[in-house]
Order: structure tokens, then C-alpha cells, then sequence
């Protein structure tokens, strides 16, 4: 469902809320399974999705050990810039197969909606992977 | 000697009934014995439906399942049925303009998904290099334009829509026979542009290709010039265009196979050339 011609990016929301959950070791292999599979369906160069969820699984780790206490501040953070890079990623690719996209109507039509779709879906997207982590890495209990 | 005292008193009594005349009696003595009656039989009838209630539960139960699946059963079918017609709709109009333009030879396929990027206008079809297509091919619908081959596997191909960004087309207005460049926008619109600043462009205008390029056929409808941009310091004048074709209800595209696209990127001149 796009807002104006922004649309919520759900493989990074999911790739990135992957990232920020505690006990979790597989997000970079779930980053490229993601990225390969986005680079299919999309006529950008192959790797440039590849490349952005892979900025954004890194900006997601890092944000896990500097405000852990914070999960759900983390993840909007982490969205946040993570949408910022694969749209400026989108874009430079774009520009150097030699379109001219003017940038104001990205800020206004593409990237601003999609990052307000984003956000909104950050919480919802990260509660499921959270209880999804807890399915699959439950916490060890101490004897 | 009783015996008769009791017929005698039978006879009268019953005498008395057939007159009427004991119905106040009667009424009194037999007031009670209904209500307690009726009394008796509400508790009888609530004792009866309470033990077999559970049957008649289940079963009703079981019949509601079984009427609820069929019911669910039914809406599919008639969701499959109403799919069937558009598709069946949609095949026929495909078919007519097949018949009413047979210079050209047609492959139909269907658009199976989406481009993901929002800087992208792209489609992907469920047909091939395995069913003859190759890159560059043009892609119509009954409407009109839609695009053309970007990119090409064995079993599908990618369309890249005529709003994309990265698409220009060369175009000819029907009624003024102005020719002009058609630019895809960011925001899935299309424009024309390099609109001399003496034609006179009007809206409603047919926007259709001009054959000029070698990418497209001649005569391929584009849609219809919504408003005039003329300002006086440009070179060109630019038009916002309404295309024919809906990019975002697009299910089944004809694609042109016998048409082959001409490749004029060697003659045109390098910046540098001397």
C-alpha cells in the first residue's frame, strides 16, 4: 500500500528487527538471503538492495550493543537510518544508470512516505520477530 | 333398593351435566386439576428437552459445520467463477484488437509481479526467451502502450513500464502531427517534452508513437494530453499526459514479436566526437 510513492520496506524492517534481537547469530545470512531475493525482483543493479541491507544489518548490530537496554528505541533508530541508506543506495544507483531523477521530488514523494511507513511498522514488525526469537532461542534458565 | 337410589341419583346427575347445569361445579372441580396439569406437563416437556438437547446441539452443530464449509466451499467457487470472467473478458478484448491489428504478430502473458523499489516502474511476465522473447520487444495492452523487454530469462521477462524514469519515447500528437519526446517521471507520471514553442498543443490531444527511434511501432496509443506548461523562457513547452493504459491494474499485456527494435546508440554522436 504506497503513500504517495513511498512504501514501507518490510524485508529491511524484518531483516533489521532479525538483527536487533538478543541470541540471534544468524542475521548477516538472513541479510543476504533477503537482499538476493529483493535483487530479483527489482530492476536495480544486482547488489544494491544486497548492499543497503547489509549497511543496514550493520547499523542494527552496532545499535544493539550501544543501547540494548532500549530494544524498541533501537529498532526505530535503526529504521530510520536504514531506509535513509537504501534509498540513498536506490538512488545513486539509479543515477549512474544515467536517469535523472530529481531529488526534492524523491525527499518529498518517496523517501519521507516511506520512512513514515517504516516507522510505523518498526514496533509491530519488531514485536514479532521478538517473540519469534524467543520461540527459537529460548532464554537458558539458570540451575 | 341402593342399587336403584344410585342409578337414579347417575341419571340425574347426568341429566343436570347435559343441562348445563353443573358446569359451575364442574368449573371449579376442574380448574385446578389443568392448571396443575399444565404445570406437570411444562416440567415434563423442560425435563424431556434438557436430556435430549445435547443430541439436537450436536447435530445442529454438526449441520451448521457442514453448511458453513459448503457455504465457504460456494464463495470460492463463485470468487474463482468472477476471476474466470474478467480473465475471459480481458482474453476477448486482447483477441478483438489481435484481429484488428494483424500486421503484427502477438504473444500474451501475464504480469506476475512488481518492481519492490519505489524508484523503479517495472513488471515482471511470465514469458521467456523459451516462448521467442527477446529484449526491446514492445508491450501493449488493448488500451495502449505500456512499455517494453528490459531484461530477459527463460521463462520471464522484465517490462520496463513507460512511466519509468528511465524511459523515452518518441511521440506524434494525432490531430496537430507535432512531434515530441515522452519522459517517464519518479512519480509514475508521464510528460511530454521538446514541444516547440510555436505548435499549438491542445488538451485532449492523442499521444501515440511515432515510429521515430526504431524503438517502437508507429501508431501505438500513449494517452492524451491533460495541460500545457508554456513559459516564456524555455526552449520547449512540456505536457502532462494521461496515459491510456492503467500501470496499476495491469494483469495480462500483449507483447509484439515480429516487430524488432532498431539499436541507434552507435550513430549517435559521443560529446567529444570532433
Amino acid at each position: 500500500m504506497p503513500l504517495l510513492n513511498g512504501t514501507a520496506d518490510l524485508i529491511l524492517l524484518f531483516i533489521v528487527s532479525w538483527a536487533l534481537q538478543d541470541r540471534v547469530e544468524s542475521a548477516w545470512q538472513w541479510c543476504l538471503i533477503g537482499g538476493i531475493f529483493a535483487s530479483l525482483y527489482t530492476a536495480l543493479p544486482f547488489g544494491s538492495l544486497v548492499i543497503a541491507y547489509l549497511f543496514g544489518t550493520g547499523i542494527a548490530r552496532i545499535l544493539k550493543r550501544r543501547v540494548w537496554k532500549a530494544p524498541f528505541l533501537a529498532m526505530l533508530a535503526a529504521t530510520f537510518i536504514g531506509t535513509l541508506v537504501v534509498h540513498l543506495i536506490s538512488l545513486i544507483a539509479r543515477l549512474i544508470m544515467g536517469v535523472n531523477i530529481p531529488i526534492t521530488s524523491v525527499l518529498n514523494l518517496i523517501l519521507l512516505p516511506g520512512l513514515l511507513l517504516n516507522l510505523i511498522l518498526a514496533i509491530p514488525v519488531f514485536s514479532i520477530m521478538h517473540d519469534m526469537a524467543g520461540w527459537l532461542y529460548p532464554e537458558e534458565l539458570e540451575a | 333398593m341402593q342399587l336403584i337410589v344410585i342409578l337414579l341419583v347417575a341419571l340425574g346427575l347426568i341429566g343436570l351435566a347435559l343441562g348445563g347445569y353443573l358446569t359451575p361445579i364442574s368449573r371449579i372441580l376442574v380448574n385446578p386439576i389443568v392448571s396443575a396439569q399444565t404445570w406437570l406437563a411444562k416440567r415434563y416437556q423442560a425435563i424431556q428437552s434438557l436430556i435430549t438437547q445435547p443430541e439436537d446441539v450436536t447435530t445442529l452443530r454438526q449441520k451448521n459445520a457442514q453448511l458453513e464449509a459448503e457455504n465457504s466451499s460456494l464463495q470460492v467457487q463463485i470468487i474463482e467463477l468472477q476471476q474466470q470472467v474478467t480473465e475471459a473478458q480481458l482474453l476477448s478484448t486482447l483477441v478483438d484488437y489481435e484481429r484488428r491489428h494483424v500486421e503484427n504478430q502477438y504473444i500474451a502473458a501475464a504480469v506476475i509481479a512488481r518492481d519492490i523499489s519505489p524508484f523503479m516502474h517495472y513488471v515482471i511476465i511470465d514469458r521467456g526467451s523459451d516462448d521467442g522473447l527477446r529484449k526491446g520487444m514492445p508491450v501493449i495492452t488493448q488500451q495502449g502502450l505500456v512499455g517494453s523487454i528490459a531484461a530477459v530469462t527463460a521463462g520471464a521477462a522484465r517490462v520496463q513500464l513507460i512511466n519509468d524514469p528511465g524511459s523515452s519515447i518518441n511521440v506524434i500528437l494525432q490531430q496537430s502531427e507535432i512531434e515530441a519526446v515522452l519522459n517517464g517521471q519518479i512519480t509514475g507520471e508521464i510528460e511530454l517534452d521538446m514541444i516547440s514553442q510555436n505548435a499549438i498543443v491542445q488538451p485532449g490531444d492523442l499521444v501515440m508513437t511515432s515510429g521515430l527511434g526504431g524503438k517502437y511501432p508507429a501508431s501505438i496509443v500513449i494517452g492524451q494530453v491533460v495541460t500545457i506548461r508554456s513559459e516564456t523562457y524555455a526552449l520547449f513547452q512540456t505536457a502532462s499526459v494521461q496515459p491510456a493504459v492503467d500501470f496499476s491494474q495491469l494483469e495480462i499485456v500483449l507483447i509484439i514479436t515480429n516487430f524488432q527494435p532498431v539499436d541507434i546508440t552507435p550513430l549517435v554522436p559521443a560529446p567529444n566526437a570532433p
